[in-house]
């Protein structure tokens, strides 16, 4: 895995505004992503990863902050004024397939849509890449004249991310893409992304919650709370090794179905209330309401960068 | 990637077999319902007649101008099964020929208004939030405030009266409503996934508008289509009723009704007839409407 940068997030902010006041989705995050690896993105619901995840796509364009995409690219601009090489190569797939896919059209209309705006291929041989995409991803060619209601679930993301493939990305933003899963096709669909990945030298920015999907494919883990960047490990130490309260909260909160994982399980942290509304973030380090060992600096400053090692960075007051 | 080398003769024959089988199921969802099958063959007998009516009418040159005293004021008989009229003309024929225009009408008004109509809905939606989708939607809800009939009525009147702009009057304040109804559809669809997942791939904004939102809204457009062509009838004899519309000798049915009631009661079956006709085709679009309906309901 070679080390370069490939997309590099500073200060990212995104604001918006509703009735309630102004939710702070996405409130100064940073990290790097390096060539090929897959890094995990977690947090609960409402702690802004899947907006920081659609600020790099640009669906929405930053509040503040920089995105910058393989040392050229400046990815704050919107999505449409993006120049093409950029369009082909970062692609996304979302969490439900049922709506990622237009239901009018055929799925060889669907994946062949990339291929003719980026003329991957001859125009008479864009059926035949389809079939050939198609079979890459485990889907035989006959899924080519179906309409995704036709398909199963797993099957409708494995056209999604077909689609993903086909104008040769280097990177993929795979937002909660197992989430709305069963069990067996979300293994056949990790399967799938790892595979590809491996062979195609993808790198891939995972937006999960689910922390089972993060042990079996990702590299690093970053934890998000509130919009803010807690704890980023390396996947093993992650797991090995969680310092910050939340993530030790959220690993204690995994459910376990053998002796040996539950011996493994940090001990001590209940998962305990809700994450609090991002219109008004508590003050400091955004989880002392939940925090069982808040002193009262947490409630009052935001936490130091804490450097365990190279790679494991833990933003807490308790290891000052 | 393995090399699975297959020819194109076999995508285009796997094509045209989905298309077959979507064709198959609109055609079984459709006649599902009795009412929307006569209401079908309803349209394609009085098509017929409308296409075929110098073969079709007894007496077609009773069409237009054409004078035989000696026949006026005939009552329903076999040789005049609705009577004849005050100048001694078939009024059969001369409805047949009506429903001609009747068709002409619901072409040239949908094939205005639908085009106009959908297009500018399908933009203003996309755009939305932005200056092209103000005046788009403050455009067409100005020509909504007003009323329908009333400013058809005083556009024919500024222009000469004749049926090609009373159609044009009825285009002028119909095309707001595919508006309104594609403009709310594209809002809706606007921001679902697999058209940000379009977007971000590349597509251009025709690809979006009319590959992508257009096939989802087609159902529903069409199904309003299919209703107000009964309407687009309505208002045109509305129109010709108060002599704004098509003039005499012209086989308009609303200029025919017109016509002829002033010889009401007595010569009652001269207005009959047309207004018979009239009565028939807006209840034959409207029993096929809903078939349409519930063809793309279901979806």
């Amino acid at each position: 895995m070679s080390n370069y940068t490939i997309l590099s997030v500073s200060d990212l902010r995104k604001y918006f505004t509703t009735a309630e006041g102004v939710v702070r989705a996405v409130d100064g995050v940073s990290f790097n992503v390096k060539h090929g690896e897959t890094l995990a993105l977690v947090g609960e619901s409402g702690s802004g990863k899947t907006t920081t995840g659609h600020v790099i796509m640009g669906f929405y364009p930053p509040d503040g902050g920089k995105i910058i995409y393989k040392g050229a690219y400046e990815l704050s601009i919107p999505m449409k004024k993006r120049p093409l090489e950029l369009k082909r190569d970062i692609q996304i797939v979302f969490q439900d397939p049922g709506t990622s896919l237009n239901p009018k059209r055929l799925v060889k209309d669907i994946i062949s849509l990339p291929l003719l705006v980026h003329r991957i291929v001859d125009k008479r041989r864009v059926y035949e890449k389809v079939a050939e995409l198609l079979e890459y991803v485990g889907l035989s060619e006959e899924y080519m004249f179906r309409y995704p209601h036709e398909l199963g679930g797993g099957e409708k993301q494995l056209v999604a991310i077909a689609r993903a493939l086909a104008p040769n990305p280097s990177f993929i933003i795979l937002d909660e893409s197992t989430s709305a899963l069963d069990v067996s096709s979300q293994a056949k669909v990790l399967n799938t992304l790892v595979k590809i990945q491996n062979e195609l030298k993808l790198t891939y920015l995972l937006i999960t919650h689910d922390l089972g999907v993060v042990r079996n494919i990702s590299q690093r883990v970053m934890i998000m709370y509130l919009g803010k960047i807690y704890e980023e490990a390396p996947t093993e130490e992650f797991f090995k090794l969680p310092m910050h309260p939340y993530t030790q909260m959220l690993l204690s909160s995994i459910p376990t179905l053998s002796e040996e994982d539950e011996k493994i399980k940090p001990r001590g942290i209940e998962s305990v209330g809700e994450i609090p509304s991002a219109v008004k973030p508590p003050s400091g380090c955004r989880f002392h309401t939940r925090c069982p060992f808040a002193k009262q600096i947490c409630m009052e400053k935001d936490p130091p960068d804490i450097i365990v090692n190279n790679n494991h960075i833990v933003r807490c007051w308790l290891y000052e | 990637m393995s090399g699975a080398t297959v020819s194109e003769v076999k995508f285009s024959e796997l094509e045209k077999k989905v298309k077959r089988e979507n064709w198959r199921r609109i055609w079984f969802r459709f006649k599902k319902s009795k009412l929307s099958v006569i209401g079908l063959s309803m349209i394609l007998i009085l098509l017929f007649m409308a296409v075929f009516a110098e073969y079709v009418a007894p007496y077609p040159s009773h069409a237009g101008l054409y004078i035989a005293f000696k026949n006026a004021y005939k009552p329903p008989s076999i040789e005049h099964i609705l009577g004849t009229d005050m100048y001694g003309r078939d009024v059969f024929s001369r409805i047949i020929f009506g429903f001609r225009y009747a068709f002409m009408m619901i072409g040239l008004v949908l094939s205005i208004v639908v085009p106009t109509g959908v297009i500018l809905g399908l933009i203003a939606g996309y755009y939305r939030g932005t200056f092209i989708e103000t005046v788009i939607v403050r455009l067409s809800d100005i020509f909504i405030s007003l009323p329908p009939l009333v400013l058809a009525l005083s556009i024919a009147s500024i222009l000469e009266p004749n049926i090609f702009n009373s159609m044009l009057a009825v285009s002028l304040m119909w095309w707001p409503w595919y508006v309104k109804l594609t403009y709310s559809m594209t809002v809706s669809l606007r921001n679902e996934p697999f058209i940000l997942a379009a977007e971000s791939q590349g597509a251009s904004t025709l690809h979006i508008l009319f590959r992508e939102l257009l096939p989802i809204e087609l159902g529903t457009i069409l199904t309003k289509v299919t209703l107000d062509a009964g309407w687009v009838i309505l208002i045109g004899a509305a129109i010709s009723f108060v002599g704004l519309g098509a003039q005499p000798p012209t086989p308009d049915l609303g200029t025919m009704v017109s016509e002829y009631s002033k010889y009401l009661p007595e010569y009652w079956w001269m207005s009959l007839g047309p207004a018979a006709g009239i009565v028939l085709i807006i209840l034959a679009f409207n029993l096929l409407g809903d078939g349409v309906r519930d063809v793309f309901a279901g979806e």
